[in-house]
């Protein structure tokens, strides 16, 4: 099964946001970057397959320059060779243009099998597995929880709302949005590591495959998010805080 | 020139958020003075579709086909599709659920347009439409603008418009069939039909007072401190997803968009930053108060009580305080 594992390359959850100058985007030197969160469960899945059905898992990449770490963090894992879509403009790019890019890389290759996380943690679209299986005229399913090649196919598990789920068959080949949570993520190892340096790892540019870099959508300004409560903060020490939040939520919540 | 609302329906039942989304429609067809249009899709869905016309409304129109009786992504975006060349709307919104995100990107795409999605505002600025939608895990929002001419697509957040915000008309809006045609040999996915797991013992719902725990709790092995907590609380112990995804308390124990949803009186929300998919579970306590390190946590912006600290510095103290 020749499968393609598209990662994004995002600020880490714990980085501290300051939202730049010109107010469309936060000052990049603040943050510290990872994989996405959910992309690494996508990887799992991917490497799990190939572990179970043979074939290659290619990671795939649209990013700046930096983002090739995240392409050798996934080599390291297990992934037999990297595809890195440079260009400074994906750092900021929507989800349509992204798409277009990791389309026009896996579109190239012959592909069984093209997996995404289910959403970035920067800009949360949620969007870019499933426009790629448009441009690439692939059956898809999102949100999965579970996967089983049969019979030339897939049968998946999706995962609906409120506990529900739903198992959905089709042909390959096809593309996935794989849910956070489906598998256990492995760490690379040293030796994984090491190996890692010795992986391919193209680069193309986004002018080389052609991609229309035209934002479909456009951030006009960042802010911080309006309250929509009136929070009391309490202050104090541990053992101040604690003892002042049950008072009020004794006397003035009657919540206890 | 008109407002398309895309509503949601499964087997006859309405989903909640379509009438959210009409009344966020209602609004933006008020912005742009223009009408407001409602589809409605399914195989069998008349009854549906006169429930739609009874509130104020423009149009009802109906996508009745037998190739939509089970949703599958490529017959719902080529039915959307034709809606969308038929009607010529200049603003289509839908629901953010889990079957939008399954299926609009994919209309969209195929019609080289932008989508909108998980808006949680819509404003009209100088004649264009301005999207809010929020980043970085809720913790930044951004106004956004869609490039290029209408139609333009979006998706509305669970809980931003209020359904019973949206009046009933007068005298019923006009009920209009769409001719569309799905050919069934273009759908390329089987759905079997939706089952849900066996169900755990846990009724969250049932809860007065829940403690809940998020990624702040660093460690299975501090579990027990929330425990502790729920106990002397005499309240239920529940996660967010990450805790679950972990293994390190069961999935029945989750609250949010995936799990329960929850509307306890006391709501402890301990080391949870408040992500989207975890507060739909969890707003409608009565009384929230969250224990975060991160001041900049988006659950503080719904909670009553909050405390900027190390949750195992003001658990172990508020357990003692309660024992005393």
């Amino acid at each position: 099964m020749n499968i393609f594992v598209c990662l994004k390359q995002v600020g880490a959850r714990d980085s501290a946001l300051r939202i730049a100058v010109d107010r469309k985007w936060v000052e990049d030197e603040d943050l510290n970057f990872e994989m996405n969160e959910p992309d690494a469960f996508a990887l799992e899945e991917g490497l799990r397959l190939k572990e179970k059905h043979g074939g290659e898992v290619v990671a795939v990449s649209a990013g700046p320059a930096r983002a090739a770490s995240t392409i050798r963090e996934a080599l390291a894992k297990g992934a037999d060779r990297g595809i890195l879509i440079e260009d400074d403009r994906f750092a900021q790019a929507d989800a349509l243009c992204i798409a277009r890019a990791l389309a026009a890389a896996v579109g190239r290759e012959a592909h069984d099998l093209v997996l995404t996380g289910l959403q970035s943690d920067d800009f949360g679209f949620g969007q870019t597995g499933v426009i790629m299986a448009e441009l690439l005229n692939l059956p898809h399913a999102t949100i999965v929880m579970q996967v089983q090649a049969e019979d030339g196919g897939l049968r998946v598990k999706r995962e609906l709302e409120a506990g529900w789920f739903q198992n959905v068959s089709m042909p390959l080949p096809a593309l996935l949005t794989i849910q956070s949570g489906i598998n256990k993520v492995r760490y690379a190892t040293l030796m994984g590591i090491k190996r890692a340096r010795k992986k391919p790892l193209v680069t193309h540019t986004a002018g080389e495959l052609g991609i229309d870099m035209a934002a479909s959508q456009t951030v006009r300004r960042l802010y911080l998010p309006h309250k929509t409560k009136q929070t009391q903060f309490i202050t104090g020490s541990g053992k101040e805080a604690a003892a002042a939040l049950l008072e009020k939520l004794k006397f003035e919540a009657r919540a206890l | 020139m008109s407002v398309l609302v895309v509503s949601e329906q499964a087997g006859g039942a309405w989903h909640g958020m379509s009438f959210e989304t009409i009344a966020a429609g209602a609004e933006a067809a008020a912005a742009l003075g223009c009408p407001l249009q409602v589809a409605v899709l399914g195989s069998g869905v008349a009854g549906l579709a006169a429930e739609a016309a009874a509130k104020r409304v423009s149009e009802v129109v109906v996508i009745d086909d037998p190739a939509l009786a089970a949703y599958t992504p490529d017959g719902f975006a080529a039915a959307v599709r034709q809606a969308v060349e038929q009607l010529n709307p200049t603003l289509v919104l839908f629901p953010h659920t889990y079957q939008v995100r399954d299926f609009a990107p994919k209309l969209t795409a195929g019609l080289g347009k932008a989508f909108l999605s998980d808006a949680v505002g819509i404003a009209v600025d100088d004649g264009k439409l301005v999207f809010v939608r929020r980043l970085f895990q809720g913790k930044l929002n951004a106004d956004v603008t869609p490039a290029g001419d209408a139609p333009y697509f979006a998706s509305i957040q669970s809980g931003v418009f209020r359904a019973d915000a949206l009046p009933d008309g007068g005298a019923p809006a006009p009920v209009r069939n769409l001719d569309v045609v799905i050919d069934p040999a273009q759908i390329r996915t089987r759905p079997e039909a939706p089952f849900q797991e066996a169900k755990g013992a846990v009724d969250l719902t049932a809860a007065e007072i829940i403690v809940s725990v998020g990624r702040g709790i660093k460690d299975p092995e501090n579990i027990p401190l929330a425990v502790e907590l729920a106990q002397a609380l005499g309240g239920e112990l529940a996660a967010s997803r990450p805790i679950c995804d972990n293994g390190w308390l069961p999935l029945e124990r989750q609250v949010g968009s995936s799990g329960q949803t929850v509307s306890p009186n006391l709501y402890l929300a301990l080391g949870i930053s408040g992500a989207i998919q975890h507060v739909v579970g969890m707003k409608g306590a009565k009384t929230i108060v969250a224990i975060n390190k991160d001041e900049g946590a988006p659950i503080f912006e719904i909670a009553d009580y909050g405390i900027v600290a190390d949750l195992f510095e003001v658990v172990p103290a508020l357990i003692a305080a309660l024992k005393e």
